[in-house]
């Protein structure tokens, strides 16, 4: 969009996806609209633009947060993990794997915030049953699948954490 | 919608952050966590011209208990006292309450004092805050003062921070050995505004409840106590009689505002379900 010559910028270093990154930014853009306009990092993507649907949803020093609601500038310093990291965790391959599998999704919007959600639950509640997992991805819409077949894909990942299978993997 | 143009600022210490509040006056804004902040200024319901970052000023970020007293910074994020051992130990109530408060992502970042400077009456953090008849500490470059969260919160968005002061932390009483807390809400999906919520907190006597606080949010313009209500329940064994007292004391003292989904009346039964629920809790 056009924007005005004179807005404030600022020049930050963060640290995105495992990469340094230097860039100098508007004041006034938020997190997603870097990574995407900026970084060419399109993967995380733009919906409602006010911290209600989790489509922008990305990790920032490892806690997920809406990147709608976070400034490129408050990200200075800090680290940025999004759905598109070169070297995925192997249980956020698992849970892309397993979205596929369940076909968990339909036209993918919300497809990127719904793994970082998912990848937050599976680190971080390795317990959990159905009903944890669906209060934990009730931030992030879906307006095609009506969420089942997310859940089964996740429970399904968390079943296989529960297996052993990502015993090897140390959780950052 | 994109937010329009602003500068920011990170505050180095306390004391900058007061000289660019003082320089900047209602130019600028306080982001703390941001996630009310930032959403307002995408809806461009809010054009400041600078915003002062002061989530990196660790003297405001923590949870501490000094004797008889919780204190929390504001700075402290929700999920921080979420899953604080020292919070579910001395006020399970913001324990209980946390999990209501949108959702993960936001609880990330959202901070204790974001949410009570900002006094929405739909959130938990005040009604919690004031059935645990909490205290409010605020500074400027002038020093600091306290004020009861009874006197803080002063009616929509407003409370008792005056335009050089910034809320810096809560202090809580320990929860007794005797008390019990219990926190609730309603709403139509999990992580929206609670069509009605309540913070509540007792001691248990032999029969019944002795020093009861009800504090309802989503009915007003602020929290509000229930006083008829909490002497009625605290007058004597809980008895069905008792009860229904207090149900009648609960529905004559309440003024609910109607929200558009729910009418005034809907939202007082929603109220006096939540108030029976709250009292099996405390006797349990």
């Amino acid at each position: 969009m056009n924007t005005p010559l004179d807005t404030p910028r600022r020049r930050i270093h963060v640290q995105i996806n495992g990469s340094a990154v230097v860039r100098d930014v508007e004041c006034r853009k938020h997190l997603i609209d870097f990574l995407r306009e900026d970084c060419g990092l399109t993967g995380s993507h733009l919906g409602c633009e006010h911290g209600v649907c989790g489509a922008c949803s990305v990790r920032l020093d490892g806690a997920v947060v809406r990147g709608c609601l976070v400034l490129a500038a408050q990200a200075d310093g800090h680290a940025v993990e999004t759905v598109e990291t070169p070297t995925p965790s192997a249980r956020l391959r698992a849970l892309q794997d397993a979205f596929v599998e369940h076909n968990a999704l339909q036209c993918g919007y919300c497809t990127p915030g719904m793994l970082m959600a998912a990848l937050d639950l599976v680190e971080r509640r390795p317990d959990a049953n159905r009903e944890q997992t669906r209060e934990w991805i009730s931030g992030n819409y879906c307006r095609c699948t009506g969420y089942h077949a997310i859940v089964d894909a996740v429970c399904a990942v968390l079943e296989q954490q529960r297996a052993g299978r990502f015993a090897d993997e140390v959780i950052a | 919608m994109k937010s329009a143009s602003f500068d920011y600022v990170r505050a180095e210490s306390p004391a900058h952050a007061f000289t660019l509040m003082a320089q900047h006056g209602d130019d600028a804004r306080i982001l703390a966590g941001g996630q009310t902040l930032l959403a307002t200024l995408n809806m461009r319901l809010s054009q400041p011209a600078l915003l002062v970052d002061i989530s990196g000023l660790s003297a405001w970020r923590g949870i501490e208990v000094s004797g008889d007293t919780l204190r929390i910074g504001a700075l402290t994020r929700h999920v921080e006292i979420e899953e604080s051992p020292l919070v579910a130990q001395h006020a399970p109530l913001l324990t209980q309450a946390a999990p209501h408060i949108a959702h993960r992502a936001i609880r990330n970042l959202g901070t204790l004092g974001g949410t009570l400077a900002y006094a929405d009456p739909a959130a938990e953090w005040p009604a919690c805050v004031l059935a645990l008849q909490g205290t409010l500490v605020m500074a400027s470059a002038r020093g600091e003062r306290r004020v009861a969260a009874a006197d803080f919160f002063k009616g929509l968005y407003s409370t008792a921070l005056r335009e050089d002061e910034l809320l810096v932390a809560c202090e809580l009483p320990a929860m007794a050995a005797d008390e019990r807390q219990h926190f609730s809400e309603l709403a139509r999906r999990h992580g929206d505004y609670a069509l009605a919520g309540l913070a509540a907190c007792a001691r248990r006597t032999g029969e019944g409840l002795n020093d009861v606080r009800l504090a309802f949010l989503s009915l007003g313009d602020r929290p509000l106590r229930a006083p008829a209500c909490e002497a009625v329940l605290q007058a004597g064994p809980l008895d069905a009689a008792r009860l229904k007292q207090a149900d009648a004391a609960l529905r004559a003292e309440l003024q609910p505002f109607a929200d558009l989904t729910h009418s005034a009346a809907a939202k007082t039964q929603l109220a006096a379900t939540l108030m029976q629920r709250a009292v099996r809790a405390l006797l349990a």
